[in-house]
Order: structure tokens, then sequence, then C-alpha cells
């Protein structure tokens, strides 16, 4: 397990990083903190020609908030999210999820960047910026564009990203004080990956009823998805009842499609995804 | 004035603490000589298949490697590893070669050694090695390997090793019993992951035709043994050094197929050559362990009193028989009767080889097992006949009275064990008073916020202190101080502690007078047997206490000659002085100054200790997750005397800790092709201390062994034996509204709910 051999850069510019990418014939990888390219790398699964460090690039580590939500530069880390004052009311839910993640060795390393390029099905980040409409900045040598989240994770390990792009920002859009939020999942052991979670908010319109729910599950497929079926029992009720959440949970269970993998049934997953969309709703009525 | 036996007994901090906690200790992979070449083995990535062709062309061209070593490399007769434990005839055509040469047997099975400048660049060279192997079909399951189309040993023309047969009285009995019942149950395949993998540092003297090799574990005399006879040197050629080891639990340190390649590769090339075991291979290379498939069948009477017990379980020990690769099944057919009185018994213990990594022993090898089966079918009696289930044990436990109680015979490899003494219902009442059996009855199959709450408990033997013999040196240095080095090793269990604790009472000097405790090394003692079935205390502590009354009368009999009397007038003071007749004396430190004053002792070991204990839990079970919560766990067990309060209770508590990981959380997975699917730490999934952060262990000494001086009694495994038995009963218990029964492992939060979906399905639920 010790790494084969690469070359390394450690740009300080975003051109000379985006002209770096370009020159390499999609030979390079970018190392934000680590947390899965290094054992990739260790595992010989991954072999870069180049490494790119992206540490001493300016800008990426910030997160700033205002009437347009919260911006998450590509670089910020885990524990800057948890050890921000602001997001406990900008995003709790964001603050909850990220809770979850892995280790507290870990949480100081790993970026969100980083999470979201790797596009693990189970991981926390994505399933957050898929469940809240989350918007990804790149950068490539054409400039910069935007995706929608749920444009942007495709598959395990597979992102909307093209060659030569790197991930810049992240914003997810403004939380209304009154919104109410769950979040729940269940792993083997505190910190692994998640067999299955949800992340879900809801408000109330002019009348009171319920609006624009987000209902969104992770580990329960081939990435984070959102339940719309699952919304549409939300929008426009006024208040959840014990039948809605039982039609709730089935509906969730019925809704995803999870595999059978070495660690469970998929029938097991479909069935841990409504215990757990039930959950995440009785919390955030609470 | 110092106060005799004052050690023995005392919770002293463990000597070895401060430099653990310093970053000082020295483990293999801490060592770094200058020249030193590193090594990496080239693994088969087939399960099964017969191995053609290797090409190292590609590999040897890279800049930086040395060499590569094949099959080829090693002359014409290639060399198998011997057992060494129970080495039978029957079991050696199971052998493992050093290096794999006409088949390969298992994914992770060494093909070639490549040595390079650096361990990354020897990792290049493994990955530019190209071997032609053509695929047979994997042997995976236990049907596969019983029907026999395909062989893993052509030669043998079956793929079933012999049995264990544990025997007594007539089960002919199970004809007119008026109750029995028949259930089966499997252990998944898992093992011990010691925090430090193997390592191994040889170097080859070619001036004084000597091989020193660093990393030596658990039993260097015997691997000394082993390495001289395959490798063709003779012992007092080979030196194996101990350094400081992170964990043992069985695997760790016995001989292996690099234990052989290291010191070959170094002794060709002249060099000194260093391998670190990284964790992958480390999961496909060293032993497994467990993976078993049990019938059991008890016969009672109504009010539940045990007639006897009969049954056929099959063990998987994977693709070849390692050092102690029979250990497992062999200790299923002698612990099944555990703690009770089975007058009638006939259980049989087959083995299978598979295309699996080969096993060997884990702490508490067939008896974590056995436990299991026993303690859950007691349970199940409990329950069909009404009667309590902690009443069931103490009807069925074998009395004070009645010991020493001799066990079921074992064959082959015949022996025939005595419970030798205790009172089994002391742990028990215990271990019930401690968990608050009596008062949190009314929880057992309770509904808590979602939670159905369940407490378990079970009662278990342990054998330790194997013989036949153990060695120990005792000097006094010029200092006037003493050093102690012993045939037994260190694999973090306190050792050094402990026994300068026994030193120290024997010798009536502070600890601080006992200035090392050297152990495992090949150069210490004349000949040593190691670290295993919690030996080392015992066998180790009474050499100590053999070569200290040695000392004693040398050291009076140095003294009498300088004092012109007779040894037997001399009074040696507080390990100090040596007084004689009309109060002449003469300080040790003069009388080491001019003799050499060093003398061996040794201990024979006539029969086993044997500690027993209880175990006793209460879980909440999720009945929508799956998930188990251990809210509180405790094991009692009587040791005998216990040295050491600390590290005693260290033993029990990191023994449940392990056990917890087996009985819920690790597995090794293969897929149909043999290819293993749980290779790094995030698949195979050890505990950690958040996941059970209420587990207590309490060390009972009420009872000393009558077959050692030192009175104690093997301690370094009666926590895990329990565990899955404890733990299936208060699962059980918790959901006894559904009828769950527990019966194959591990209890993985999908395995519960498949057992609770298949419970509300079935008709007889009362759900």
């Amino acid at each position: 397990m010790k790494l084969p051999a690469f070359d390394y850069a450690c740009p300080t510019t975003l051109a000379e990083t985006i002209s770096l990418l370009a020159s390499s014939n999609g030979e390079a990888r970018l190392l934000a903190g680590g947390q899965s390219l290094m054992p990739m790398m260790a595992f010989r699964i991954a072999s870069p020609s180049l490494v790119i460090d992206m540490r001493k690039l300016p800008g990426l580590n910030r997160i700033e908030i205002d009437a347009n939500g919260v911006r998450l530069g590509a670089m910020v880390r885990y524990c800057d999210i948890l050890g921000d004052e602001r997001l406990r009311t900008a995003h709790p839910l964001l603050v909850a999820a990220i809770e979850h993640v892995a280790h507290y060795q870990i949480r100081n390393r790993g970026t969100v960047g980083g999470s979201i390029a790797h596009a693990d099905p189970a991981a926390e980040t994505p399933g957050i910026l898929v469940t809240c409409d989350a918007e990804i900045t790149v950068l490539g040598e054409s400039g910069t564009r935007v995706i929608a989240a749920d444009d942007f994770f495709i598959a395990p390990l597979t992102t909307a990203l093209e060659p030569g792009e790197m991930i810049t920002q992240i914003r997810l859009p403004a939380w209304p004080a009154a919104r109410r939020w769950g979040f729940q999942e269940f792993s083997r052991r505190r910190g692994d990956f998640a067999m299955a979670g949800a992340a879900l908010f809801l408000d109330r319109d002019d009348v009171g009823l319920i609006a624009n729910a987000h209902v969104g599950v992770i580990g329960v497929g081939d990435r984070a998805i959102r339940l719309p079926q699952v919304e549409a029992i939300l929008n426009g009720a006024t208040a959840v009842n014990d039948a809605m959440i039982a039609e709730i949970e089935k509906t969730t269970a019925a809704s995803v499609e999870p595999f059978d993998d070495i660690h469970s049934s998929a029938a097991y997953r479909r069935s841990l995804a409504g215990t757990m969309v039930k959950r995440a709703l009785k919390s955030a009525l609470a | 004035m110092t106060v005799a036996n004052a050690l023995v007994g005392s919770p002293i901090e463990r000597v070895e603490d401060l430099r653990f906690l310093r970053g000082r200790g020295q483990y293999v992979g801490d060592l770094n000589f200058d020249d030193t070449l590193h090594a990496a083995v080239f693994r088969s990535p087939v399960a099964h298949g017969k191995l053609i062709s290797v090409d190292k062309s590609a590999a040897l061209a890279i800049p930086g490697v040395h060499a590569v070593f094949t099959a080829a490399d090693l002359g014409d007769v290639i060399p198998y590893i011997p057992m060494r434990l129970h080495p039978l005839p029957e079991l050696e055509p199971f052998w493992q070669p050093v290096v794999a040469y006409d088949k390969v047997r298992y994914v992770g099975e060494p093909i070639a050694l490549v040595v390079a400048d650096s361990a990354a660049i020897a990792e290049d060279g493994v990955d530019a090695i190209e071997v032609e192997i053509e695929p047979l079909p994997a042997v995976m399951t236990k049907p596969q390997a019983e029907s026999g189309e395909t062989l893993l040993f052509d030669k043998k023309g079956t793929n079933e090793v012999l049995g264990y047969r544990g025997y007594r009285g007539d089960v002919s009995i199970f004809d007119t019993a008026p109750y029995t019942r028949k259930e089966r149950f499997t252990v998944q395949r898992h093992t011990a992951v010691p925090m430090e993998p193997r390592g191994l540092l040889a170097e080859w003297d070619a001036e004084r035709q000597h091989l020193t090799m660093w990393g030596a574990a658990k039993v260097p005399f015997f691997n000394r043994r082993i390495l001289s006879r395959l490798i063709g040197l003779a012992e007092d050629q080979i030196l194996l050094v101990e350094n400081d080891v992170g964990g043992g639990f069985g695997p760790r340190g016995e001989f292996y197929p690099e234990d052989f390649l290291l010191p070959f590769a170094a002794r060709h090339l002249n060099k000194r050559i260093k391998w670190i075991e990284d964790r992958r291979e480390n999961l496909m290379a060293m032993n497994h362990a467990r993976e078993c498939d049990c019938e059991v069948e008890i016969a009672c009477d109504l009010k539940g009193r045990i007639l006897g017990l009969r049954g056929r379980g099959v063990v998987d020990i994977g693709a070849y028989m390692r050092t102690n690769g029979a250990v497992g099944a062999r200790n299923i057919a002698q612990f099944i009767s555990g703690p009770y009185r089975v007058p009638n018994m006939n259980y049989e213990v087959g083995m299978i080889v598979t295309n699996k990594t080969p096993v060997g022993t884990y702490r508490g090898p067939g008896r974590f097992e056995a436990d299991f089966f026993r303690e859950r079918m007691l349970d199940m009696i409990a329950e069909d006949l009404g009667i309590d289930r902690v009443e069931i044990r103490r009807r069925n436990l074998v009395t004070h009275a009645e010991m020493p109680y001799r066990m079921a015979s074992i064959t082959p490899f015949d022996a025939d064990d005595e419970l030798d003494s205790g009172d089994y219902s002391e742990t028990l009442d215990r271990c019930l008073a401690e968990i608050g059996w009596d008062e949190k009855a009314a929880l057992n199959g309770k509904e808590i916020d979602g939670r159905y709450h369940g407490l378990g408990i079970a009662c278990f033997v342990e054998a330790g202190g194997a013989g036949p013999k153990e060695f120990a040196r005792v000097t006094l240095e010029k200092t006037g101080d003493y050093t102690v080095y012993v045939g037994s090793a260190a694999v973090g269990q306190g050792i050094e502690t402990v026994f300068a604790q026994i030193a120290g009472d024997a010798l009536e000097v502070p600890m601080s007078r006992i200035t090392g405790v050297h152990h495992g090394s090949t150069r210490n003692v004349s000949d040593g047997f190691g670290a295993y079935h919690s030996r080392s205390t015992v066998m180790g502590g009474s050499a100590i206490l053999d070569a200290v009354a040695k000392l004693k009368d040398m050291i009076r009999a140095e003294a009498g000659r300088r004092l012109n009397c007779s040894a037997d007038a001399v009074e040696i003071v507080e390990g100090t002085t040596a007084i004689g007749p009309g109060g002449r004396s003469i300080a040790l430190a003069e009388l080491a100054a001019e003799t050499d004053l060093s003398v061996e002792g040794s201990f024979i070991n006539k029969r086993l200790s044997w500690a027993y204990g209880a175990h006793a839990t209460h879980v909440a079970v999720d009945a929508e997750t799956g998930h188990v919560e251990v809210l509180d766990y405790i094991a009692v067990e009587d040791v005998g005397r216990i040295i050491n309060p600390l590290t005693m209770t260290g033993q029990i508590v990191g023994s449940i800790m392990q056990g917890l990981g087996g009985t819920f959380l690790e597995h090794f997975k293969y897929d149909e092709n043999g290819q293993l699917l749980t290779g790094s730490l995030a698949d195979y999934m050890l505990p950690t201390a958040s996941d059970f952060p209420k587990v207590r262990g309490i060390p009972m000494g009420n009872h000393p062994s009558p077959m050692n001086p030192v009175g104690a009694k093997g301690g370094g495994e009666g926590g895990i034996f329990s565990v899955a038995g404890v733990i299936g009963n208060a699962v059980a218990a918790a959901l006894k509204s559904f009828n769950v029964q527990p019966r194959d492992l591990p209890l993985s939060p999908p395995q519960i709910w498949e057992l609770l979906q298949a419970a509300r399905q079935s008709p007889s639920s009362p759900q």
C-alpha cells in the first residue's frame, strides 16, 4: 500500500491549475483533503501521473453567507462547517448532516469539494446538495459554468465534471428561519458510510399548509436522490398524522432502488430508507 | 523493611506503558538500518488454478528492483511449513508450501518475493509481474467441498480432512430420553486483527554464516526450529529477535511463508531485507478463523438435567493446514460441554479445505464457537421445559464437590482433561448481581421507545497453561539488582509487569530492583514455548519461581563458601545481604562481582489450568433497523490467583470487545470465484470504543490452581468465550414475542431484520 510514483504540483492560482489540468491529458488528479484520493492511490486503484495539490489556491476555503444563501468554497473542510457558528442558523440541515461524516481526523482534512467530486452514493454532502437544490460552480479552460446538484451526480464515483474542470464553489439556497428539517442516517458503526440516510425539510405557505417539501435519501441507489412521490404527500397537507407517516414510509420504500451488496440485501435497505425518512420527518415535526 | 508478597495481587501500573505512551515502543517497523532492501510479496490473484508460468522480466527491468524470487529459485524441493500443534501424519498432505509452485489455492497465496530499494519500488515490481494461471473451479462452500467434484489436493482424493471426536459414556441415552432438541448453528469467518501487522527484518552475516531475524513473536523458539529445518542452518546459526509486538491474539507470530522467504532472500542476496505487511495483505494472508457449521443435539430429563450431547460439525480451514489450523475443530469437540455435567457425549468435528485463506487459532479458538451453540441451546431448552434460564444452568454446572471432573475424551491426539478446581456458582452469582438480573427481569421482551430489551446469561470454562514446559533465567547483577529472562513471549499482554511482580515477591525485593524482564528472543534462555493458550503467566511465572529458588541456593552456597559456613546456615535478607552465623554478612553485590550468579529454572506442566466464569448482558434491539445496542456487559472470571488486577481486567475487557466484534461486525466475505470482498478495514469492520462503551470485567481469585506453584490459571481468553452466546440469548429474550432465535453469526442489523421478517411471516408467530 505504497503510492505509485507520480509528479506533484502545488499551483498558487486557479489559472495555473486549469492549465496544468488541461495539459495532463486527463492523467492529473486534484488533491483537496486527500481522504478518498490517497487511499485509492495507496490501493493502486488510482495512479495519476500528476497530483495537483489545491492547498495554496486562494479563496477556496471561504464560507460566505448572505441573502442568496450559503456559499462554500471547494476547499472548505467538514470541521470548518462544524466550527462556523453562523451555519447553525444559516443552514442547520447541513451542519446536522456533516456531524455524521466519518471521524474527527477525517473531518479535519476532508473537504466538501473532494466529497462531491468523489460522488459516493452514501455520502452526506452530495445528499444535502441534492435535497437542497444546491448549485455547483465549476471552472474549466472555457470559463465557469454552474451545474444543478441533481444534474451533477450521475452514478457512483461519476459526476458531470468534464476533463479539465475543477469544482470551485457550492451554493446552497437561503434557509428561512421557520423551516422545519430532519436528518437521520444508519450506519454499522459511528462514522461509517450510511446504509441509508434521509435529509428533509418543509415550509408552511401563507395559509399554514405544508409547502416546498424536499425529501432526499442517500445510500439506497447509485446516487443521492429526492423522492417527489413523498414530497407530494406532504405538500398541501395541514398536519402530518400517523397514517400519513405510515404512507410516507411505505412510499419511500417503494420509490428507492437499492442494490444487494456485501453489507446487506436490497430489501433491507429499502425498508431502512423508509425508517430513516419516517424518523427524519418525526424529528422535523417534533 | 520490604513487605514480602506485596507485589502479586496488587494493581500495579504496567511498566511497559511508559515507553508505549511516550512513543518509545520499538516495533519491527521502527528498525531502520543502513543498506536495507525492502520486499513485497506477489500474491495469487486467483483462488484456484494451475500455476503455468511466472514472468519476472518486466519487474527486474524496473530501476531499483534487485531480485525476484519464485519457486524456481528455491531449488528442486519446495519446503512445506509443518504443524506446531497436533501434528498428525494424516494432516501432512494439506501443509502449505513456502511459495506456490504447481497450484494456487487461495487469493493472496505467495507466488513471488520482490526485493527492491524501497517498499514502493518493490510494489511497482509486484505490479509488473506477469503470471499465467489456468483457472480451476473455486471450492467456496461446504457442499462444494464435500461433493469432491473439484479437489484442492488431487492426490488426497477428498477435500475432507480428518475429524476430531469428543466422547464419553453412551449416547444411546438419546433413544430413551424424555426430551431432546437438535439445532444447527453457524459462525462466520473472521479473525484477530492486531493493530501492528506482521513484519520481518532478515540479516545474513556471510562471514559468521549467521542469520538474524527481527520481528519474531509468540513462538520464536519453535519458529527457529522450523526455519532451521527448512532453510538448512543449525539452530545456533539463527537468532530470532522479538521486538515490541502490537497484539498477538493467536495469528501473529505463527510461521508463515514470509518467515521462510525473507531469510532465504537475505541469505541469497547477502543483504538486509525488510518486509512490513500492509493491512490489505494482512487481511488476506494472516490466519483466518472461526468458520464452522455445526449441528448440536442435547437430551435432558424434564427437569432440564443434561443426559447426553451429540452431533457433528464441520470447520472450514481454508486452503491449507497451517501450524495450528486444527485447534479450532479440536476445541469445538472438547468445549461443547463447557462447565456442565454431560455424562454421555459423542461430538464429531470434521474439517474441509476450500479456496480461502487458511485458518489458525484466534483467541478462544473453538470455544467461542462451541459456547455460542451450547449457551443458545440451554436457553431454548429452558424455554421448552418451562425452566428458568439461570436455574437450568445451576442444575447442570459441575459442582465443587465433583472436582476434579473428568471431561469427555478427545481423539485423535488423545487428551483426557479434568476440570480442576473452583466453584462455578460463585462467578455465576457475582455476574447476576453485577448485571442486576433480578431487578431487570421484567425488562425481558419489553418495548421501550421502539426498542425491545433483553438480558442474557452464559457460563464458561477456560483452559490455560498449556505445557509441556517453560524456561526462565534469573541473574544477580553486579549492581545487586536482578534481571529476569523468560521463554514466554510478549504480545502486548503486560508480562514485563507481571513477571517483575512474581520475581520481586519471590526474591523479596521491590520491583525497582528487577531491572529488566527479557522475553521472547531466542538468545535469553535455552528453550522457550511462547505465548499461546493463556499460558505465559502460568508457565513463565512458575519457571521464574523455580529459577529464583535455584538462584537463592546458589547464593547461599557461594556466601557459605565466603563466610566459612554451610549454605544451610546462610540467610538472605531483603535480596540484598547474605547473613551467616554470628551476624557475619556479605553484600550480594559483592558476591556477584566475583562469581557469575545466574541460573535457569523451568516448569513442567502436568495438567492444564481451568479458569471459569460467567457473562451477562442487557441489550436493546431496534426492530426496524435490526440494530442491537449493548446497554451493559459484564464478565466475571475466577483466574485462581490474580497477579495484577489491572492487567487481568484489561484482558477481560479486551477479550469482550473482540468477541463483540465477532458477534456483530467482523466477517470475511468472498464471492463465488474466491475473491475476498472485505479486504480493507472499511469493509472488514472492527469494533471501536464508541460502539460498545459499557463493557466491564471482574477478575476473581478465590480458587488458586492446584496445578502450578503460582496458583494462577490462564485468563487471557475467558472474556471472549461467551460473547456470542450471551448476546444471542439476550437478543432472543428481547425478541421473544416474535420467537426470534439467533443461530447464525454475525448478528448484523440486516441479519436481525431478516430474522424478524421471517418470524413475522411464520404462521406460528404470535405477531
